[in-house]
Parts: C-alpha cells; structure tokens; sequence
C-alpha cells in the first residue's frame, strides 16, 4: 500500500480484486488441469489415472482394443502370433458362484513401477504427471520389464516396422506398452480406448487427474469402491476397477 | 627426389578431384513453406545444416521425458514441411530414394539414420 492510499481506497481496491478471483477459479482450474501449454513440462501436481467400471464392461466388446490398435497402428503388417497387446480383454469366472466379469487388462501406470526398477538403461521411467513410458531410444531390448510388471501388460516387438504412425513411433527390438496416448492427454484430449468406450456408450471407462479434487474420475473414487489389481504388491497403480 | 614427391601430390591432388566430381551433391526437395518472412527454416540455414542433429536430440528429451510439445524442433514437423508428394500424391521412400529429404544429403554424406525404423519418413495422410 502506498503512503498516500488511504484505508477505505485499499479495502475497495483488494474487495474488487478478491471478487475477480473467486468469480473465476472453478473455470480456472478446469482449464490449467486439462490442456498446458505446449512449451511447458508436465508436472507432479497432475497425476493421470483410470476408473473401468466392470459391471459396463460387456464381455466380447473390444471397442477400446480396437480403439488402441488403429490409434498407434499395432496390428499393422505383423505376424499374429507376435502382435503386441497394449490393452487387451480379461475374462474372469468366479468358481463358487459362476459370475463372470469382462474387464480391459492395460499398463496400470503404477506409482511405484517394477518396470523401472529393473530396467538396466534407463529406458523405463514415469513421467512427473504419473505416466509410465518407454524411452526407446534407451532401450535395448532385454525384456527384463516384461518379467517385472505383474500385469503382464508390455510387449516386445519381434519384425521390422514399416509405416508407423508421426505420434508413435514404435521400432523392432524394443519393449512398448500402454502410454495412456500422452500424446493425446499432452493436448487435452483422453486416451483412444476411453473416447471409443464412450463414443460406443458404454461410458465405463473415465480418465482424468486423480490429483484434482474436483475432477470426474476424483469425484467418482471417492464415492464408489475401487480395486487395485495386486494391491498386496502396493505398487498404487494409476488404473482401478470398480465391481470386481 | 624432391621432384618425384611432388609429382606425386599433384597425382593424388588430381585423382581427389575427380573422386570429388564423380559424387553428385545433393539436391533435395523444396520444403512446403517458408518458417517466416524472414526465415527459411526453423533456425538460419547455416546453423540447420550444422547442428541440426543437436536441435533433434535435445527436442527428442524435452518432448519424450517432460512432455513439451512445441513443433519448432520436432522432427515430425521436419517431415510434414520437407518430405513433399508427388504430382500422384506419392511421397518418396526413405529406404531407396535419394528424393527423400533426409536420404539424399546423408547419403551424399555416407552417415547411416536410424531415426525412420522407428519414426515415420513421411507426413501423415489426412
């Protein structure tokens, strides 16, 4: 305050300042947590989690398999028996009482991620915003992820890869997996397999910042109980399944 | 003997030269656009063809670990403005052709890419 600023002059003057901001910060905060700025680096005040609500989930729908495949070009010239499964459908059978559960089967984006223990290079990493990720460019291939993760949920690639697509590049002799499309939620958009479950109105897959209170899938957790697949291993995954 | 060296560097002077001829430089395609008025491309032309390589790996870090996404220095923005179609809409193959932007100059200059076993050679069909 300035010498000359009398007290009734600075109680206005800060009023229609706290105004102006408490008008705005729902619309505010939404916006900061759903697209940055392209020149900015992803921070740990968002972390990108996933809520699979398995009673939605139909068994023999592969909408979000087939989402993923054509979004990075999985299936593209390559032998069957070596395709590699970034998202795939899990079947489960109850023995006692016969009740069957259809659920999609990703990278779980674990907090705590065995893939990055143990890779030798590197290559292996979690981003600040929680997503786990292969840097092939560091990767040599050794495969030692794919014995780490308990979900069975990284692929190796076997052949020679022709026209892969600008936004993921994907090459032979390396390991990939699920990257929840960060080259999607980096311009605020949701992962292929979550806008196709939606488009498809299945709606049981919702994806946003785990981090944000006020978020969806936030909101969702809060109300309805969740599982984390191997919670024993408290490897806090990002992904949780509601209804198993 | 004094004679006979320098015969000799001028032989080898002249057989330089004509293995020099011999190699065709590199012509590659004209990109789409320019970067701005002032601007060819992204950074001055003379710093490109230097350091080129410089600007891709550091961009390739920031962009795979911090998820900055800014196309000055992406490689995918490279190829969207200098891998140009044909008149059939057909675009040059990266394996073969020396029409491919990357392919002619790094033949010419015998430096093997491993960028496109990985990465696409070629814009994206809309």
């Amino acid at each position: 305050m300035s010498p000359t600023q009398n007290r009734r002059d600075f109680l206005k003057k800060t009023a229609t300042v706290a105004g102006l901001t408490t008008i705005a910060p729902g619309i505010l905060f939404y916006n900061v947590s759903q697209a940055k700025p392209d020149g900015e680096a992803v921070t740990s005040k968002v972390r990108w989690g996933m809520l699979i609500d398995t009673t939605k989930c139909a068994t023999g729908c592969t909408d979000c398999v087939d989402a993923c495949t054509k979004e990075h070009g999985l299936n593209d010239n390559v032998s069957a028996e070596v395709a590699p499964q970034w998202i795939r459908k899990v079947g489960l059978r109850d023995k006692q009482t016969g009740k069957e559960t259809s659920l999609p089967m990703l990278c779980q984006h674990c907090e705590e991620p065995p893939c990055v223990d143990v890779c030798p290079t590197g290559a292996s990493f979690k981003r600040a915003d929680g997503i786990v990720l292969v840097d092939k460019h560091t990767c040599i291939g050794c495969r030692y992820c794919m014995m780490a993760c308990p979900y069975k949920a990284r692929s190796f690639i076997h052949e020679t890869l022709e026209n892969q697509k600008p936004h993921s590049p994907r090459g032979k002799g390396t390991v990939e997996s699920c990257t929840f499309c960060v080259h999607k939620v980096d311009k605020g958009e949701q992962p292929a397999c979550v806008e196709a479950c939606s488009n498809a109105d299945h709606n049981a897959i919702i994806f946003g910042d785990i981090k944000d209170p006020e978020s969806e899938i936030s909101k969702k957790l809060a109300e309805v109980s969740s599982t984390a697949l191997r919670a024993d291993m408290k490897l806090n995954p990002g992904v949780r399944y509601q209804g198993i | 003997m004094k004679l006979y060296l320098l015969l000799t560097q001028i032989g080898f002077g002249l057989l330089l030269s004509l293995a020099v001829n011999a190699i065709e430089k590199p012509t590659p395609p004209k990109a789409n656009k320019q970067f701005s008025t002032e601007q060819a491309c992204v950074e001055p032309i003379d710093i490109m063809r230097r350091y080129h390589g410089h600007f891709l790996k550091h961009h390739r870090d920031d962009t795979m670990h911090s998820g900055v996404r800014t196309t000055q220095h992406s490689l995918v923005e490279c190829i969207n403005c200098h891998v140009t179609a044909d008149d059939h809409g057909n675009y040059p193959s990266v394996k073969d052709g020396s029409e491919h932007f990357c392919r002619s100059c790094h033949n010419y200059a015998a430096v093997t890419i491993d960028c496109f076993q990985c990465h696409a050679s070629k814009p994206e069909k809309k």
